[in-house]
């Protein structure tokens, strides 16, 4: 018999966070600080209209870029919060989930050769996506120094005459580092000189603590090479919804739309109803989420640091990322003693970039309780090693 | 600053002072210090705790009243309130918008007990014109909390 699988699929990585779910999920009675998600449930009366649109027998597909209602009400939330301008009607599509964005954008743009930088650590999709899209990943390698922001050395020594694309990933996970105006600024006239296109995942935007979330599309020249991702997980606490939504050139967005109508067809319909009620009369709770983060973070940067680990401070999502150089240890070894000896599981930062070797993500999408008691535990870990060096 | 801690300490009092200071990013003092004002202008009137009575042997009867009464001149309603209030059985008072004037909730140990409360002490008063009891069935949810808690952490241990 003939070899069954694909040569490309094959020589993918499985997700190095995969390994490590498999080692905890045998732990039943660990605290977890490894969770990508919200803690909230989605605000009731998202979920309630969600609800209403199954009794009301609205269980057919929509069209395949999404709802009107929803895609209108996507262009005026993108206007209210970060300035930006799109057309419902050719500068928008709704997807599954940010995820499904990332994969169709960068399908959409590249053709076999073209080159995508991705700075990491980051989120596990685009480097997988880029391959399968045929395009060249090629990483940057973010440094803690820099509070994992990507400067303009790092970007210009990164870019070939094949480069073609720049995946932004900010509020970012797993760092939780956020580029603000300046930051963006910085990078913005070497993007529109080199004739890049960015993929800029906003899927955090909501959740920053410091300055507002500036969106680097809204920098002049920026919008007609920018795809903005976004979606309803993080903001509204939504994750099992599946529901997302890219917005960008209307040229690209087509052949984004030819990608997702073959493969998807389009959004769940239920959620793109309670996508239309999260827009239009979620923000108190993104606010109310926004501030029980914030007090998290507060929280659990000051523990960390009083601990003796260094951790600059994040000012968006809802990860830290913290140092543990300071104890010889690879991250990978941190995060299984840690696990087998403490009961804690924290993600090594080796799963979101090899450059992630020497930290740990830890989330605050727990109950300052949950984080407080895994909290103690870390401590005893880390004294327990401390003195042993 | 005062808003801000009274939004963080109105579902759980017992946070301390100290981790409030690190979660609102401000000294342990300055909480201390704007506690103990509040405190002093009641605009924290007390740390009471929610219970949820049905599950201890402990036989309680929460029951809601609705009053007429006639306003005094000068005075209002809040004389009448006052003198309601001033019952140990008495929980709450509201002066309410509508078909009747204040709402009384009355905790009692058995109906019977309630049932003699209004009939003895409430109904009688001068300037109460009528009353109606409603008996509480069984409490869902009080102060924002629900009392029947049952989740547990369905979210995978570990995901991206």
């Amino acid at each position: 018999m003939r070899n069954p699988l694909s040569e490309i699929i094959t020589g993918i990585q499985p997700s190095g966070i995969r390994k490590f779910f498999d080692i905890v999920n045998d732990m039943k009675d660990a605290i977890s600080l490894g969770v990508g998600e919200p803690d909230f449930d989605t605000p009731w009366h998202i979920r309630e209209e969600g609800i209403y649109s199954l009794e009301k027998g609205r269980t057919f597909y929509t069209s395949n870029s999404g709802l009107k209602e929803l895609k209108i009400e996507i262009c005026r939330y993108l206007h209210r919060r970060f300035g930006l301008s799109y057309d419902y009607e050719h500068e928008t599509i709704v997807t599954i989930g940010g995820s499904e964005a990332i994969d169709i954008a960068l399908r959409a743009m590249l053709d076999p050769g073209d080159e995508v930088l991705i700075p990491q650590p980051c989120y596990v999709s685009y480097h997988p996506c880029a391959i399968l899209a045929g395009g060249v990943p090629v990483v940057i390698e973010l440094k803690g120094e820099n509070e994992f922001k990507l400067t303009r050395q790092q970007l210009l020594d990164a870019i070939t005459d094949k480069t073609k694309v720049l995946v932004l990933a900010y509020p970012n996970n797993p760092t939780g580092a956020v580029m603000n105006y300046e930051d963006l600024k910085n990078i913005v006239d070497i993007i529109i000189e080199k004739d890049l296109f960015v993929i800029s995942d906003e899927i955090y935007s909501e959740l920053t603590y410091g300055d507002s979330h500036v969106s680097i599309a809204s920098f002049p020249g920026m919008k007609e090479r920018t795809i903005v991702i976004n979606g309803f997980s993080k903001s509204y606490a939504m994750t099992g919804w599946r529901l997302g939504y890219a917005t960008g050139p209307a040229n690209i967005i087509e052949q984004m739309i030819k990608i997702h109508q073959f493969a998807i067809m389009c959004s769940p319909t239920t959620s793109q109803y309670a996508g239309v009620e999260a827009l239009r009369n979620g923000d108190p709770d993104v606010e109310m989420m926004r501030d029980a983060y914030d007090k998290r973070r507060r929280y659990l940067v000051h523990a960390i640091r009083s601990i003796g680990l260094e951790c600059f401070e994040p000012f968006g999502a809802f990860y830290v990322f913290p140092s543990i150089k300071s104890l010889g240890m690879t991250s990978d070894e941190f995060a299984t003693k840690l696990l087998k000896e403490e009961k804690v599981a924290v993600v090594p930062g080796t799963a979101f970039g090899a450059c992630g070797e020497g930290y740990i993500r830890v989330s605050y999408a727990y109950s300052i309780d949950n984080l407080k008691l895994a909290l103690e535990r870390i401590e005893r870990f880390v004294t327990r090693h401390k003195l042993n060096i | 600053m005062k808003e801000k801690i009274l939004k963080a300490i109105d579902k759980n009092s017992k946070i301390s002072a100290a981790d409030l200071a690190i979660m609102l990013g401000t000294t342990e003092e300055e909480i201390v210090r704007t506690i103990k004002e509040m405190e002093d202008e009641t605009v924290i009137c007390g740390y009471p705790t929610l219970i949820n009575w049905d599950k201890v042997n402990c036989e309680r009867v929460t029951a809601l009243i609705e009053v007429k009464v006639t306003p005094q001149r000068g005075l209002g309603f809040d004389k009448i309130a006052e003198r309601i209030y001033q019952f140990d059985e008495v929980q709450s008072v509201y002066l309410m918008s509508g078909g009747f004037d204040l709402t009384v909730i009355i905790e009692g140990s058995t109906m019977r007990e309630v049932a003699k409360f209004v009939s003895e002490k409430l109904a009688p008063m001068e300037a109460i014109l009528s009353t109606a009891t409603h008996f509480v069935l069984k409490k869902y949810k009080e102060h924002g909390l629900p009392l029947v808690q049952t989740r547990h952490e369905e979210r995978m241990l570990i995901t991206p």
